[in-house]
C-alpha cells in the first residue's frame, strides 16, 4: 500500500461516506471500500484512470475539480479527499471553500515545496528543485501551485479553518517534529466550524 | 429445431381489446405484438437479466446473425459470448420498440379493425409508451428484477425511463449518447427530416403501403441523420474532398465528391430497410420526451436505488456530453451511485455503434460489478 494511502485510511473512521477529488484510479477509494467500508465517490479528470475506477467498481465522474463540486449539498461527505491533487487545480482556495461546505471534514496531501533538501537545491544549485515529493521539472510539471506545509497552515489559520490531525513523511515513514523541514508529503485533516 | 448458429426473432402478443393498452395520449392501443430476440440464458432465479434498447431505426436484432443475413445484429460487437454483454453470463433482451417497423406493432402494420395497414391513423406513441409495452413483455418472461437496462441514444431515452418508472425492477442502467429532453436544435433536424419524407408526394399523407414509396424524401431524411451521427472531423477523415469515380469535378450537379455519394447511396438504402411513417412517429417520440416534465430533474430521480453508468463522446454534437452531466448532477443531487465518461473519440453520435474497446471496458466491469453479490451469476 501506498504510504500516503495508509495514513489517510488511518484518519478515516469506518463507514463514512467519502468523496475523492483528483481520485485518479480509484486505488484510494476501493482501499476505503474494502478496508474501512466506506461509500465511496470519486471525480478525476483522466479518461483512462476513469475505466480502472470502473474496473474497481468505484463510482467515478468524469471532470475536473474545479467545477465538480457544485453538484453537492451542504456536508453532503463525512470527508472530501484531496490528495495530491490541490497543487493541480486552477482555484485552490475556491475547491478548498468548497470541500469545506460538502463535507463535514477534509483531508488535504500536499508535497512540501520546502523541505531541506529542497531548500538545499535552491541555496546552492540556484535552481528549482526536484524532489522526491515532486519529481518534476519546472517544464513538465502538472503543478500550478508550489506550497510548503508552513504556507498550508497558515492558510488555514487565516481562513478559521482547524487543523485536526498533520501528519508529515518521507519515503522512509512519519516524520515527528519540524515537519516543513524534513519531510516530503503531508497529510492534513481540516475542518470548519 | 432452431440452428444454434443462428438468432431467430420470437413474438409476443398483449392488449387484447377489452384490456388495450392506454397510451401517454389517451388513446387506446391493442392488440400490440412486440418482437423481440433473446441471447444466453436466463439462470433459474431469474436475475441475469439485461434489457437492450434500440435507437431510432435500430430493431430486435441486437446480436448475432439471422440466417441468410449480410449483417450481424446491430450491436454484436458488444453482445455476446465473451463481450461485454456476455451471454456466457447474462440473459440478454432486445425488442422492437412499438411504432418501429421490425415486427412489432406500427404504423405499417395491419390495423385489425379495418384489415389495411394504419398509416396515420395509428395513434402518436411516446418513449413512455414503448416503455410501459416492453414491461408487458419482462413481466411475461417471469422477470421481476432486471440486473440492467441499456441503450444509446433513443435506446439511452428508454433506459432512463425505465428506471424513473419502474425503479424497483432494475439494478442498474447504462446511459450511452443520450439525453433526457430534446433542445429545439435537436428537434429542429428532427422537423427537416420529416418534412423530407412530408413534402415527398408519394407519400400521400402516409397512405402508400402497396404503391409508390415516397423514397426521395425518405433518402433526404436519412441523408440529414447521417450527417447529425457523424462528426465534421469523422467526415472530413473519412472523405476530405475526395471526388467519387472521376478525376476532376463535373461542373454540373451530378455526383462530384465521395461524400456525395455516401449520403446518396446511404439514402437509398434506407428507404429499403425502414418504413417512412414509423421514421415520423419514432422521431416524434423523441421529441416529445421530457424527464422533467411536471417536476426538475433533480425531482424525476427522488429515492432511485439503481446505480448507473453514463457514457458520452467528446464529438457527438447531436447529443452533447453537457446533457448527459445535467443528468448526472441530478442524479448526485440525489446521492444516487452514478459513475459518468466521457469519452475522446472523433466519430460523433455514432460512437456508440463503433467505438467498442472503451465501452466494451466499461460495460463489462461495470455489470460484474453490479453482480458480484449474486452467487447464480457467474
Amino acid at each position: 500500500m501506498r504510504t500516503d494511502h495508509k495514513y489517510i485510511l488511518e484518519m478515516i473512521v469506518p463507514n463514512s461516506h467519502v468523496l475523492d477529488l483528483g481520485c485518479g484510479d480509484g486505488e484510494l477509494l476501493s482501499l476505503l471500500m474494502q478496508q474501512r467500508n466506506c461509500r465511496a465517490a470519486g471525480i478525476e479528470i483522466d479518461e483512462k484512470a476513469i475505466y480502472k475506477c470502473v474496473e474497481r467498481g468505484v463510482s467515478v465522474s468524469h471532470g475536473d475539480i474545479d467545477s465538480g463540486l457544485a453538484d453537492y449539498s451542504d456536508k453532503r461527505f463525512d470527508y472530501v479527499i484531496l490528495n495530491e491533487s490541490l497543487q493541480e487545480v486552477m482555484n485552490p482556495e475556491k475547491v478548498i471553500a468548497e470541500a469545506l461546505r460538502v463535507g463535514k471534514k477534509v483531508i488535504v496531501g500536499i508535497p512540501n515545496f520546502c523541505n531541506l533538501n529542497a531548500r538545499l537545491q535552491i541555496f546552492f544549485l540556484g535552481q528549482v528543485p526536484v524532489t522526491e515529493g515532486l519529481p518534476y521539472k519546472w517544464y513538465n510539471t502538472p503543478n500550478l501551485r508550489f506550497l510548503s506545509i508552513k504556507d498550508f497552515r497558515d492558510f488555514c489559520t487565516e481562513r478559521s479553518i482547524t487543523i485536526e490531525q498533520e501528519c508529515a513523511f518521507d519515503a522512509k515513514g512519519k516524520i515527528a517534529f519540524a515537519h516543513n523541514l524534513l519531510s516530503d508529503i503531508a497529510i492534513f485533516l481540516i475542518s470548519k466550524k | 429445431m432452431s440452428d444454434p448458429q443462428f438468432v431467430e426473432t420470437q413474438y409476443f402478443s398483449f392488449a387484447q381489446a377489452p384490456n388495450e393498452l392506454v397510451l401517454k395520449s389517451g388513446v387506446k392501443l391493442g392488440p400490440i405484438t412486440l418482437a423481440y430476440e433473446t441471447y444466453g440464458k436466463l439462470n433459474t432465479d431469474k436475475s441475469n437479466a439485461i434489457l437492450i434498447f434500440h435507437a431510432l431505426t435500430g430493431d430486435a436484432n441486437a446480436a448475432g446473425w439471422h440466417k441468410d443475413a449480410k449483417n450481424p445484429g446491430w450491436w454484436d460487437p458488444m453482445i455476446g459470448p465473451g463481450k461485454a454483454f456476455d451471454t456466457d453470463k447474462y440473459f440478454i433482451i432486445c425488442a422492437n420498440c412499438i411504432g418501429g417497423c421490425k415486427g412489432s406493432t406500427g404504423p405499417s402494420s395491419i390495423n385489425p379493425a379495418t384489415g389495411k395497414p394504419f398509416g396515420l391513423s395509428f395513434p402518436v406513441i411516446t418513449i413512455e409508451d414503448m416503455v410501459v409495452s416492453q414491461k408487458y413483455l419482462i413481466d411475461h418472461l417471469g422477470i421481476k428484477k432486471l440486473l440492467a437496462a441499456s441503450g444509446g441514444s433513443m435506446g439511452g431515452l428508454m433506459a432512463l425511463e425505465w428506471s424513473v418508472r419502474y425503479p424497483d425492477t432494475l439494478q442498474s442502467a447504462i446511459l450511452i449518447a443520450t439525453n433526457y429532453k430534446h433542445t429545439a436544435q435537436q428537434i429542429a433536424l428532427h422537423e427537416v427530416a420529416r418534412q423530407a419524407i412530408m413534402s415527398d408526394p408519394h407519400w400521400n399523407k402516409g397512405d402508400y403501403y402497396g404503391k409508390e414509396l415516397p423514397a426521395q424524401g425518405m433518402s433526404v431524411s436519412r441523408m440529414i441523420g447521417h450527417i447529425t451521427y457523424m462528426s465534421e472531423r469523422s467526415m472530413e477523415e473519412k472523405f476530405g474532398r475526395k471526388l467519387q469515380d472521376k478525376e476532376k469535378v463535373g461542373y454540373d450537379f451530378s455526383q462530384d465528391f465521395e461524400v456525395e455519394s455516401y449520403l446518396r447511396y446511404r439514402g437509398a438504402s434506407f428507404v429499403q430497410r425502414f418504413d417512412a411513417n414509423s421514421y415520423l412517429y419514432l422521431s416524434k417520440a423523441l421529441d416529445y420526451f421530457d424527464l422533467s416534465e411536471g417536476t426538475d430533474l433533480v425531482g424525476a430521480f427522488k429515492d432511485l436505488k439503481t446505480k448507473f453508468l453514463i457514457v458520452t463522446f467528446t464529438s457527438d454534437w447531436l447529443y452533447p456530453s453537457y446533457q448527459s452531466k445535467d443528468i448526472v448532477r441530478a442524479m448526485k443531487a440525489n446521492d444516487l451511485d452514478v459513475s459518468f465518461i466521457e469519452i475522446e473519440t472523433s466519430y460523433g453520435h455514432d460512437s456508440f455503434l463503433v467505438e467498442i474497446e472503451g465501452q466494451s471496458k466499461l460495460v463489462s466491469h461495470f455489470l460484474s460489478n453490479v453482480a458480484k453479490n449474486n452467487v447464480n451469476i457467474k
